[in-house]
């Protein structure tokens, strides 16, 4: 432990992130300008979303020197506004310019962990060009704290070079000015789309964006219902580790390990921590404190073995004792109404459809899979596309390793949808989970954990059902269209041979026997459409095979 | 002998009428009309040993204008049925390509010609009568040579008369002819050749007087309009008809269809000689007349194969000559004759063959 905190001193989170900026998604200028404007927006789009209230995202990216004939890259500046409540002004220098500034023990879903990202971002900007960031906030409305800072790299700490009160009309929220080195005109696709994409999933919030070429796009709000927000949760026995245990311990003030367990865990009373502690080789009553190193990893080893599969069978299988799963009421997926009214707005597709899992869990962690289906419509192009969301953010990056890509190109059989292989077809996933399980780092693509992968497998088949049903109605509705055109077109023209071949002296009265038939047949195909059973529809398809067989041969 | 003609126009217009009035009466009653015929699917045709020729089964074929897929073909047949008559009534002939070109006043909406062609067949198939009869022929037309008087019933030519070996290079037996009535003849046999060639050869070489004959070239695969003429003169006239091929498989078939018909014309009679002799060149023939050959190529011996199993070719000589064809694997033609003289065909191959064909 001492040697631990010897480490932890000597190089600071800052000087840490600085020396592995490529980690977070800094590597080259392209990426960082996406980076720096997705980690700004995102932490506006979680305060507003935590207080509630409906967000207005401003955006701006402009060049450094507008007139200079300087190519890419070079410096940016870029400006994130939003009407969050704002931050009091004692704490603003240090919920910027801090790396794990009110790091929390407790877990709540979130697009980023701690804010990170924007401090990521500001420092990424003082590094490349030496330029302070600007940050202005308020939270009544009236009063306007404004101030430039750097961050103290090393000391991990915030160095502010002015600052002023203004006051005025105004609303509560916060704007980050941060200037950086980018290049975007190797990014300018992938914001465009990270932009568009998270007013897909955020429909609830208005944002705007400018360009470096002063191209606005508004992206307007479709819907004023906002999920509910997060609740915070402790964190599950199977989901720790030993660090998150350590600090546990050392900032813990309980008396007892039963206790500690108690008041810091998901899912244990009393009576599971004892049998939980018994299971584990621990004295309930013994002081947290004392245990060592050792015996921490011991324990933490023992809350992910309790309950499981090998732990079972040496127990009697009524009397098998674990942990319940996590339950999902600190999770806070879009629901049904929320996504379609992103996708509708976004896509503006010719069908819809959704499906919200029920709550699942992996490694103590719960979460929820939505699944949304687009298809046709103005916007789509012939093909299949992925939109894939994890806690409201757009992944933009690594598509192919994502599991929801496996599902979709090897889980699912697209010929069991009827669905033509070129179709205009997006599928719109979204996990939401307290942690979200990422293969790396760069939190681009999820892991192909079984239990995800199954959630995102039977969501998926669901909206694609959705379509099969949709897309037999819509063909038996044209299937009608076509047969009244036919029997309009030949019926006067039989009426016609019928009357001079059989010398009548005036037309046949058919009239009314177009309309009937067509429906009548319409109504037949409907029926094959919704057929329960595969073998009728076959024995349909075979029947009408050999008969058009008999044609051909006539 | 005025009426066959006129009155066969007559019965087909009648035919039309009874069609048109059915439809006319459905649709009135605001019923979808129907037609049925026999099916000409290769499962409905089978062999009439009695009739040797190949007929149309039990299985038929139910058009309904109610049915999406079938009111195209509905409206063509029945457009057919109206075109087919007007043509009759008015006397005027038309081809397949010209009926091709004709629907598409009407919007009926053929895609090309065979599937008009396909239409005119359904119509035979409905009112059991060849396209000839309502005036719709092919393009191919074969020849006629030799001392026989006809009567044309053609509008603009009625009781005109002529004889048939007025002009040597033969007459067409085009529309006029087919519908034309016989009056008078000195022939005694009819001898059909299959290339226009020996044709002229046979005329040039006075076959017809010399052996009181009326020559037909078939050109090839005899078309139907040769085969109804073949007919009526073996039928009305009471000639003997025989039949002179190429030395092949090929040549025997030609000589099968018109004895015996052939499987697309099933839902037809009135087509075939069966009493008509094929006379040669046979297999056998090759080697007795020690005939110049060429080889047979992998087409024709599975051609053999075919026809050995076709019930056509049951009894007779025929499996007898495929199976020596089969095994010289060698073909030859009525020009290798040539190699013994421009004549040897006709004053000798001729007269021995139909001394044979006696026997037969």
């Amino acid at each position: 432990m001492v040697s631990a905190q010897v480490t932890f001193s000597e190089i600071s989170p800052s000087e840490f992130f600085y020396r592995n900026r490529d980690l977070a998604g800094f590597g080259n200028p392209a990426r960082a300008l996406y980076m720096a404007s997705r980690e700004l927006v995102e932490n506006s789009l979680d305060a507003c979303e935590t207080a509630g209230i409906v967000p207005e995202i401003y955006a701006k990216i402009t060049p450094l020197n507008p007139n200079a004939e300087s190519a890419d890259p070079r410096a940016y500046v870029l400006r994130v506004q939003d009407n969050a409540p704002g931050i009091e002004p004692k704490q603003a220098p240090n919920a910027f310019g801090r790396v794990f500034y009110g790091s929390k023990f407790k877990l709540r879903q979130a697009r980023g962990m701690f804010g990170m990202g924007g401090t990521m971002a500001i420092l990424y900007g003082q590094i490349t060009t030496n330029k302070p960031v600007k940050i202005t906030t308020s939270v009544d409305g009236k009063k306007f704290y404004s101030f430039t800072m750097l961050i103290e790299i090393q000391e991990n700490k915030p160095s502010i070079l002015s600052e002023e009160t203004m006051e005025g009309e105004g609303n509560t929220g916060t704007s980050v000015e941060i200037t950086l080195q980018g290049d975007h005109l190797r990014s300018s696709q992938k914001i465009a789309d990270y932009f568009r994409q998270t007013a897909l999933v955020s429909p609830y919030a208005n944002i705007t964006y400018v360009d470096p070429l002063g191209r606005l796009s508004f992206y307007s709000r479709a819907t004023e219902s906002m999920p509910p927000p997060p609740q915070e949760t402790k964190p599950h026995p199977h989901g720790i580790d030993v660090e998150a245990m350590r600090r546990l311990v050392r900032d813990s003030d309980e008396k007892t390990i039963q206790k500690l367990l108690i008041e810091n865990f998901h899912r244990v009373g009393e009576r599971t921590a004892l049998k939980f502690l018994e299971f584990a080789k621990f004295n309930p009553q013994a002081n947290p404190k004392s245990l060592t190193n050792e015996e921490i990893v011991k324990i933490v080893d023992a809350m992910h073995k309790f309950g499981d599969q090998e732990v079972k069978q040496i127990q009697d299988e009524r009397r098998v004792e674990k942990f319940l799963a996590p339950d999902a009421s600190c999770l806070s997926p879009l629901g049904e109404e929320i996504l379609r009214a992103g996708i509708q707005k976004e896509l503006q597709p010719e069908f819809l459809a959704t499906e919200i899992r029920p709550p699942s869990a992996y490694s103590g962690f719960p979460f929820i899979v939505e699944v949304g289906l687009a298809y046709g419509g103005k916007f789509l192009q012939e093909g299949r596309r992925l939109f894939r969301f994890a806690n409201r953010i757009p992944l933009l990056y690594d598509e192919a390793n994502d599991v929801a890509w496996k599902v979709l190109n090897e889980g699912i059989d697209w010929k069991n949808y009827k669905i033509p292989e070129n179709a205009p077809i997006a599928i719109i996933t979204h996990v939401c989970s307290t942690k979200v399980p990422y293969k790396t780092v760069g939190k681009e693509y999820l892991a192909d954990r079984p239990e995800l992968e199954r959630e995102l497998k039977n969501a998926t088949r669901e909206v694609l059902r959705q379509l099969k049903t949709y897309l037999s109605r819509k063909g038996s509705m044209e299937m009608v269209k076509r047969k009244l055109n036919i029997y309009g077109k030949y019926l006067p023209l039989i009426a016609r041979f019928a009357q001079e071949l059989s010398q009548a002296n005036r037309p046949p009265r058919y009239r009314g026997l177009i309309g009937e038939q067509a429906q009548a047949e319409g109504a037949e195909e409907k029926v094959e459409a919704t057929a329960e059973g595969q073998a009728v529809e076959q024995k349909q398809e075979e029947e009408k095979q050999s008969k058009l067989e008999e044609f051909a041969n006539v | 002998m005025k009426s066959s003609q006129t009155s066969k126009k007559e019965e087909l217009k009648a035919t039309l009428k009874e069609i048109g009035k059915k439809v006319y009466s459905d649709l009135d009653q605001k019923k979808f009309p129907e037609v049925a015929f026999p099916s000409r699917s290769v499962r409905n045709i089978v062999y009439d040993n009695k009739l040797k020729q190949y007929i149309l089964g039990q299985n038929t074929v139910t058009r309904s204008a109610g049915n999406i897929k079938h009111i195209r073909p509905f409206t063509q047949l029945f457009w057919l049925a109206y075109f087919a008559n007007k043509l009759v009534s008015e006397s005027k002939t038309s081809t397949l390509r010209d009926v091709f070109y004709s629907s598409q006043a009407f919007d009926v909406d053929f895609v090309d010609q065979p599937e008009s062609d396909e239409i005119i067949t359904d119509l035979e198939a409905v009112i059991s009568r060849p396209r000839e009869d309502f005036n719709i022929y092919p393009e191919e037309r074969s020849a006629i040579f030799g001392d026989v008087t006809i009567e044309y019933t053609v509008p603009g030519y009625e009781g005109k008369t002529l004889n048939l070996s007025s002009h040597p290079d033969g007459y067409l037996i085009g529309p006029s002819l087919s519908t034309a009535e016989f009056r008078d003849t000195s022939a005694e046999m009819i001898i059909a050749i299959e290339k226009g060639g020996l044709f002229t050869r046979f005329v040039e070489e006075k076959v017809h007087s010399r052996y009181k004959s009326i020559i037909i070239d078939t050109a090839g695969q005899a078309p139907r309009s040769t085969r109804y003429m073949l007919r009526r003169l073996n039928r009305e006239l009471k000639l003997p008809v025989y039949i002179l091929t190429d030395g092949d498989v090929y040549g025997e078939h030609i000589a099968m269809v018109i004895i015996s018909g052939s499987v697309g014309a099933a839902h037809l009679r009135e087509l075939t000689v069966s009493d008509a002799k094929w006379i040669g060149v046979w297999g056998s023939d090759i080697i007795k007349y020690k005939l110049p050959t060429i080889p047979m190529t992998e087409i024709d011996i599975k051609r053999i194969y075919e026809l050995k199993k076709d019930p056509r070719y049951k009894g007779g000589i025929w499996q007898k000559e495929l199976d020596v064809f089969l095994k010289l694997k060698r073909k030859s033609e009525l020009e290798a004759f040539s190699k013994f003289g421009l004549t040897t065909i006709t004053d000798k191959y001729l007269p021995e063959k139909l001394q044979e064909a006696k026997s037969l």
